[in-house]
C-alpha cells in the first residue's frame, strides 16, 4: 500500500492520450488526466460525453484504441490484473445479483477477494452496519429500494479495501435525501481512509460539493480543468441584469453604461457586466439615480457551476449528439 | 496459493452462486424435469402400441413394456439435451446483469463465471435425469444393466449434458436477447427425434436415414441403449465418446471467446 496523503505527489491515476471509438463514432479524442491519491475527481459532462467510457477504460472493462494509463501505480494493459486488485468499480447501472439477499452479495465479493470467512463475514456485517443496510440483509437485493441497492452497490466496491474507487454517476435517479446520503459516504472515503475517487456525473452540485478537482469533458475531449473556484472565474458570467418598463427606459439606461452591456429588447433587460461586490452595485445605481433612469427589477448574478457547463459545452447550432465522424476538419483542429 | 488454486476457488464460488439461484428460482428447473417426463409419457402410453411392433421390438410385438425398453433411453437423453439448453437462457440473463460487468472489473478467475454456470447446469440436469430415470422405471422401464453399467450410461450422459451445456453457454453468450437465447438451441433439442431415439432409423426415407446414421445422438443413444438394455454396442461407445469430448471443446473454446470479447458497451 502506498502512503495516502503523504506528499500529495503520488499519482492514483495518470492516462495521456486516450482514444477509443465505436464503429465510426469517436468517444474519445485523447484523454489526459493527473489525479493524486486522495482526491475526490470529477469528470463533468452531458450525455454521450464518454464519461462512461473512460470509467469502462480506467476499470479494465473495455481497451482504449490508443494512448497509456497507470492505475494505482500499474499500467492498465500490460498489468490488468494489479489494477483490478487495486479497484472499486460502481457502475452507472446497478451491478448488485438482484436474486441474492445483501448479504449474500456482500459475502459473494468476500469470496472473491479470497477473504477468509470469518474476515468476509466480518467486513459485510461491519459494511451493513455502516451503511444503515441491516434490515435489507436478508431481503433479495430485487426488493431493496433504489436509494438502498446504490448503498449495497457501493458497499460491495468497498468489501476489497480498494485504494481507488470510480463511481459512475452514484446519485443519477436517486431522490435527494439518498443523494445526500451517498455525498456523506464518499466524502468520508476520501477524508477517513484517503482512497481517491474518480465520479462521473452530470450534476453540477455534485461535483461542486464532492469533488477536489473537476474536469469538463465534451465530444470526447476535456475542455477545461481545475478547481469549482478556478473553473468558475474562468467564464465571464456575473453580470447584474436590469430590466425596464418600457423601450425608452432601456434606450437611457444602454446609453449610460456604453457598449459593455448586451441589452434584450424583447424582454427589456440590460445586462451590465459586474464581480458581484456591493461597490459594482452602488456605481450602477448611482448611475441610474443621476440620470433618473428608472429600473422595474434589478438582479444579481454570480457565476456557478452552470455558467461554466453550458459556456464550455456550448453547442454550434443544435448538434446534441455525442461524437462526431472522425476526418472531419474539426476533427483535426486540436 | 497458485493461480490454478484461484481459478478453482473462483469457479465454486461462481458455481454457488449459480446453484443458489437454481434453489431460489426453480421454474426453469422444473419445465426441464417435466418436459422429458411428458415425453416418456406421451410415447409409451399414447405412441406406444402402435409404435412397438412397427419398429420390431424384440420380444413381444406391440408390447407397450417392450417399447419403454426401446425408448427410455432416447428420452434420458433428451432430459440431458433439454437440461444443458436451458443454460443458453440462464447465462443470457446473467449478462443483461450489471454484477457481470463488475465480476469483470475484478482480480477473479477469467472462466469462473462460465465454469460456475455450466458446472452448475450438469449438476441440475443430473438430477433432473435421475428423477426421469425414477418415473421410466416406475411406468415399466426394466433395464437389466450391471451397476458397471449403470455407471457408464450415467457417465455418457454427463460427457454429453456437459458438451452440450458449454455450446448452450455460448449460443446464450452471443445471443443478442433473452428470446433468441431461448431459440438458438432449439434444433439440438430436436436432433435425439432425428435419430435412433424414438425410432430406429432404417425405417427413414434414404436422405433422413443417412443423416440419422451418422449424426452424434444416434451413437450417444445405442451406446445408452445397450449399456441399459443390453442390445448391440459396436464402435457406438467410441464415437460417441469422441463426439462428446469434440462438441465439449468446441463450446468450451467458443463460449470463451464470446466472453472474452468483452463487456457491451
Amino acid at each position: 500500500m502506498t502512503a495516502p496523503l503523504a506528499t500529495g505527489t503520488e499519482q492514483a491515476i495518470t492516462a495521456i492520450g486516450l482514444t477509443k471509438s465505436y464503429g465510426d463514432k469517436l468517444v474519445l479524442d485523447g484523454i489526459d488526466l493527473r489525479i493524486p491519491e486522495g482526491t475526490v475527481f470529477a469528470l463533468l459532462g452531458p450525455n454521450g460525453a464518454g464519461k462512461t467510457t473512460t470509467v469502462q477504460i480506467l476499470s479494465t472493462l473495455v481497451a482504449a484504441d490508443s494512448g497509456q494509463a497507470w492505475v494505482a501505480g500499474h499500467d492498465l494493459t500490460r498489468d490488468s490484473d494489479a489494477v483490478r486488485a487495486a479497484i472499486g468499480v460502481t457502475g452507472q447501472f446497478s451491478a448488485v445479483d438482484n436474486l441474492l439477499t445483501a448479504e449474500e452479495n456482500l459475502l459473494l465479493m468476500a469470496d472473491l477477494h479470497h477473504l477468509p470467512r470469518r474476515e468476509g463475514r466480518r467486513r459485510a456485517a461491519g459494511l451493513l452496519r455502516r451503511f444503515d443496510l441491516t434490515e435489507a440483509a436478508a431481503k433479495p437485493a430485487a426488493t431493496c429500494s433504489g436509494g438502498m441497492r446504490r448503498k449495497l452497490d457501493l458497499a460491495m466496491t468497498l468489501v476489497g479495501e480498494p485504494r481507488v474507487i470510480f463511481l459512475d454517476e452514484p446519485t443519477t435517479g436517486l431522490d435527494p435525501r439518498s443523494r445526500r446520503t451517498m455525498w456523506e459516504i464518499i466524502r468520508g472515503l476520501v477524508d477517513d481512509e484517503g482512497v481517491t475517487v474518480f465520479l462521473t456525473t452530470q450534476y453540477l452540485e455534485e461535483a461542486d460539493r464532492l469533488a477536489d478537482r473537476i474536469a469538463v469533458l465534451d465530444r470526447g475531449r476535456l475542455v477545461a480543468e481545475g478547481t469549482a473556484d478556478e473553473l468558475k472565474r474562468r467564464v465571464p458570467g456575473g453580470h447584474i441584469r436590469l430590466r425596464f418598463a418600457d423601450p425608452g427606459g432601456l434606450e437611457s439606461a444602454a446609453a449610460l453604461f456604453g457598449p459593455v452591456t448586451r441589452q434584450d429588447t424583447e424582454a427589456l433587460t440590460l445586462s451590465v457586466p459586474s464581480d458581484g461586490g456591493v461597490t459594482t452595485l452602488r456605481a450602477v445605481l448611482d448611475v441610474l439615480e443621476y440620470a433618473s433612469v428608472e429600473a422595474a427589477e434589478l438582479t444579481v448574478h454570480t457565476p456557478d457551476l452552470d455558467d461554466v457547463f453550458l459556456t464550455l459545452t456550448e453547442r454550434p447550432g443544435h448538434s446534441a449528439q455525442p461524437g462526431h465522424a472522425p476526418g472531419g476538419p474539426k476533427e483535426n483542429a486540436r | 496459493m497458485s493461480t490454478a488454486a484461484y481459478a478453482m476457488r473462483d469457479s465454486m464460488t461462481m458455481l454457488r452462486r449459480n446453484l443458489k439461484h437454481a434453489r431460489r428460482y426453480p421454474s426453469m428447473t422444473v419445465s426441464v424435469v417435466a418436459m422429458p417426463i411428458l415425453m416418456l409419457l406421451l410415447f409409451v402410453y399414447v405412441f406406444g402400441g402402435a409404435l412397438g411392433p412397427g419398429i420390431g421390438v424384440a420380444g413381444a410385438s406391440g408390447d407397450r413394456g417392450a417399447y419403454i425398453g426401446y425408448v427410455a433411453p432416447g428420452i434420458f437423453l433428451m432430459a440431458a439435451t433439454s437440461g444443458a439448453v436451458a443454460t443458453a437462457v440462464s447465462v443470457c440473463t446473467d449478462m443483461t446483469e450489471g454484477i457481470i460487468n463488475r465480476f469483470r472489473t475484478m482480480a477473479i478467475s477469467r472462466g469462473s463465471v462460465l465454469t460456475g454456470h455450466v458446472v452448475g447446469s450438469v449438476i441440475q440436469t443430473m438430477i433432473s435425469l435421475a428423477l426421469v430415470i425414477g418415473v421410466a422405471v416406475a411406468v415399466g422401464f426394466r433395464p437389466d444393466a450391471t451397476p458397471v453399467e449403470w455407471l457408464a450410461a450415467l457417465g455418457i450422459l454427463a460427457l454429453i449434458a456437459f458438451a452440450l451445456t458449454w455450446l448452450s453457454a455460448a449460443m446464450g453468450l452471443v445471443a443478442k436477447t433473452v428470446e433468441s437465447a431461448s431459440n438458438a438451441p432449439m434444433p439440438l433439442t430436436f436432433l435425439p427425434f432425428l435419430g435412433s431415439a424414438i425410432v430406429t432409423p432404417e425405417s427413414m426415407p434414404d436422405g433422413l436415414r443417412w443423416f440419422a446414421e451418422y449424426q452424434p445422438f444416434t451413437p450417444v443413444n445405442e451406446t445408452l441403449r445397450g449399456l441399459l438394455t443390453g442390445t448391440e454396442i459396436g464402435d457406438n461407445a467410441l464415437i460417441a465418446l469422441a463426439w462428446g469430448a469434440g462438441l465439449s471443446l468446441v463450446g468450451y473454446l467458443w463460449a470463451r471467446s464470446a466472453f472474452a470479447r468483452g463487456a457491451r458497451p
